[in-house]
């Protein structure tokens, strides 16, 4: 008896019926495919197996990017663009339009200005501080410390969880009767406006950011730590190099793969700074934490006046950013790859 | 025997997957229609209190009546209206009613419910006022919602902290210098953190201004906010802000958007809370006897002894396929013993002429409806040129600009002459892109 028809057996009637159902179904698709692969041969079937991905990204990503442009280019208030008159570049124009870009209030839509200068130094400070922190902490975690397990889990746990969470938790304690300033005042001393004044309310939302997401980075420059053959540092060792000098000369270059991966994740993603920012400080005070992302949302969907042409200028404009930054990563990632 | 082959097993199952996905979709897109009512009405609310399922319960009565009509109140926060609702609108997917304040941003898409009322004079006679706030112009003589409320800005006064300081409270004819300088003496001898708060809401900045001189209006009855009058209480304002008169936070600390500083209230680190009637449910449930708390009628400048009106309504939408019922929903809500009782039970001002005459029967404590009283007796000295800026079709954009410039002014971030300049220039920018 073959081996198949044992099986079989063991099925008991049930099992074989649900067998024979399963197999049945199994081999519906395989007609098709084979009548496929004898019209359409392997250069045009790979077409059919990424169609569906195409349709799908041309639905969602495409054809969103191109409504972009469509609006951008169009004025009033309606939403489909049909009703939308056409005004050519007369957006772009309006936000572009300022005396001293140094100073947004000499521009003509200064809460946009404001929200660049504002992200641009987010983005400085943000990337800047979190890539030396992820850096400090993969560093710690990659050595055998006692309750290394825990303290990895602890570090990631903040990326966990929702930005809104995030925000809250933290608003909580910076707030006026907060945590923190409880916290001060039963110590004696006195407490802080942390979210009234634009320096700290500021340089807590780059903390709160760099708080909730650098568990993300430092788990992939440990990734990249561990994957470093161990006999390189033996060998160093062997001949007495310092540690400061193993670190700058041995571990600092054979880990700019994975330094260059987390720097362009860790921009694109703090030039698209929102969610946390805005439960956090709401852009306040005044506009000292409005963010480009947050001034497109406001410009488009929290006002009376709905523009959706001004929003979606300033999108395109983010989008040329991002552009930019993705290319950045292309080319750096490619002249890594070539230098070995 | 047939063996299964991974590749078609990686084709076949996501695509068993699909058509079941579709079965399913299909089920519960035709399933109900068959199986439900032949109408059902959603109306996308929100609530200050306890509106929402009070209208709902409401709703049985009318189901009762209408064994074809099914009710759903959906309750959503009010962001989702104000930001949520214009969207869906305009993609011609809305809710068949819905309750708003913005009548300005909803305007296109209401529902003239004049050609469907069984007696479209009675309710010109018991809302007319109201009505036009939701009307498109001068022209327009439609019909286009129930008014839920009709609602008035004003002070609240935390007593127990007066009678603390030893501080009497200031008359019925004080202006708002009078009370800035009372509660901040209230506050330094009770050690409470702040004097007053705002809600932040250029709606309710614009009672104290109006109360001040502004006109908010040229004489040609364009839009010309900032006005000698706008500038005097702009400037308290933000003195007020710096000094700590006025809790700072509620303003300077909220990028944009609305704020309302009930907590605030609630937890007696103010002494005075500028915001509305519409708070009494929370001030009769949540503050109740921690504090003697008061309404006091709005304070005076030298011009008026003013707050804002406003309201909410529930507004019948264009996109609906039950026009018929819709109509006759709300015309069931409108008629007065039904509407009394949605009054009483959520405790807020009646929009119906005869209503306002009646004495209702809240189910308010004793301060809640000696408040009550006061916001009763303050809709006499309402100014018109409140009425006026209520019933403008684009009187948000003058709120926005006003609360986020002057919370800019505030922060220290622009200077006030800096602030008014961006007032004029957002309001003008604004216009324009309404009338392209």
């Amino acid at each position: 008896m073959s081996g198949a028809a044992a099986r079989n057996r063991e099925r008991g009637p049930f099992g074989r019926l649900a067998w024979g159902a399963y197999a049945a179904a199994m081999d519906l698709p395989e007609r098709p495919m084979r009548w496929a692969q004898a019209r359409l041969r392997d250069g045009r079937l790979g077409w059919l197996f990424v169609g569906p991905n195409l349709i799908v990204f041309g639905l969602f990503t495409f054809l969103p990017i191109l409504i972009d442009v469509v609006f951008a280019l169009t004025g009033g208030t309606a939403l489909l663009p049909s009703q939308r008159p056409f005004v050519g570049t007369q957006n772009l124009a309006q936000l572009l339009a300022c005396k001293n870009y140094l100073h947004p209030s000499s521009c003509y839509d200064d809460q946009f200005w404001y929200g660049v200068w504002n992200t641009a130094w987010f983005v400085l400070f943000q990337v800047g501080l979190m890539i030396v922190f992820s850096l400090a902490t993969a560093l710690v975690l990659n050595r055998k410390i006692i309750g290394r397990g825990f303290f990895r889990a602890v570090f990631f746990y903040p990326v966990l969880l929702s930005p809104v969470v995030v925000a809250l938790i933290w608003k909580w304690m910076l707030q006026r009767f907060g945590v923190l300033n409880a916290a001060l005042q039963g110590v004696g001393a006195h407490p802080v406006d942390w979210l009234l004044n634009a320096h700290w309310a500021f340089g807590w939302t780059v903390f709160v950011s760099i708080w909730a997401h650098m568990g993300f980075y430092t788990l992939i420059l440990l990734a990249g730590l561990q994957a470093i053959p161990r006999d390189i540092y033996e060998a160093a060792a062997m001949d007495a190099t310092p540690p400061g000098r193993v670190f700058w000369r041995l571990t600092l270059p054979l880990l700019m793969p994975n330094l260059l991966v987390v720097l362009v994740l860790a921009l694109i993603r703090a030039v698209q700074i929102f969610d946390e920012v805005f439960v956090l400080t709401g852009g306040g005070p005044g506009s000292a934490t409005t963010y480009l992302v947050e001034f497109i949302y406001n410009t488009g969907f929290a006002q009376q006046v709905r523009q959706y042409g001004l929003a979606s200028a300033a999108s395109l404009l983010l989008a040329a950013v991002l552009l930019v930054l993705t290319l950045t990563q292309l080319g750096l990632t490619r002249w890594s790859a070539k230098r070995g | 025997m047939i063996r299964p082959n991974l590749a078609v097993l990686g084709l076949a199952v996501p695509g068993l997957a699909v058509l079941g996905l579709a079965a399913l979709t299909f089920a519960a897109t035709f399933a109900p229609a068959v199986a439900a009512h032949a109408a059902e009405l959603r109306v996308m609310c929100y609530s200050d209190g306890n509106e929402c399922a009070v209208y709902a319960d409401l709703a049985k009565g009318f189901e009762k009546q209408h064994p074809d009509v099914q009710v759903r109140i959906d309750t959503v926060p009010y962001a989702q209206i104000t930001t949520s609702l214009p969207v869906q609108l305009a993609a011609g997917h809305g809710p068949d009613i819905a309750r708003v304040t913005d009548f300005g941003a909803t305007g296109k898409y209401l529902l003239d419910l004049r050609p469907l009322l069984p007696d479209a004079a009675y309710w010109t006679r018991e809302f007319g006022p109201v009505l036009d706030w939701m009307r498109q112009g001068p022209k327009d003589t439609g019909i286009y919602g129930l008014p839920t409320q009709l609602t008035i800005t004003g002070p609240f006064v935390d007593k127990t902290l007066f009678e603390q300081a030893n501080v009497p409270l200031p008359g019925p004819k004080a202006t708002w210098d009078d009370w800035a300088a009372a509660v901040a003496k209230v506050a330094k001898a009770t050690q409470t953190p702040f004097g007053m708060a705002w809600d932040r809401s250029g709606h309710r900045f614009a009672g104290p201004a109006i109360s001040y001189g502004a006109r908010y209006f040229a004489a040609d009855g364009t839009p010309a906010v900032v006005d000698p009058g706008f500038e005097a209480m702009a400037s308290r304002f933000v003195k007020w802000n710096q000094d700590g008169t006025v809790e700072k936070d509620i303003w300077a600390a909220t990028g944009t958007g609305y704020r309302d500083a009930f907590a605030s209230f609630a937890n007696g680190q103010i002494v005075l809370y500028l915001s509305g009637s519409w708070q009494l449910t929370r001030m009769d449930k949540q503050v109740g006897n921690s504090f003697d708390w008061v309404a006091v009628p709005n304070p005076c400048g030298p011009a008026a002894c003013t707050g804002m009106p406003g309201g909410a309504a529930l507004v019948g939408l264009k996109g609906t396929k039950h026009p018929k019922s819709v109509a006759a929903f709300l015309d069931y809500l409108a008629q007065q013993p039904v509407y009394q009782a949605m009054m009483e039970r959520t405790s807020n001002i009646p929009a119906s002429a005869s209503l306002q005459k009646a004495s209702l029967h809240y189910g308010l404590s004793a301060a809640g409806n000696a408040a009550l009283q006061v916001f009763l007796q303050s809709v006499q000295s309402l100014s018109p040129i409140a009425y006026h800026l209520q019933g403008y079709k684009y009187n948000q954009v003058i709120f926005n600009t006003t609360a986020n410039r002057l919370a800019q002014a505030i922060a220290g971030q622009i200077t006030l002459p800096q602030a008014y300049a961006r007032i004029a220039s957002d309001l003008r920018q604004q216009l324009a892109a309404a009338k392209q």
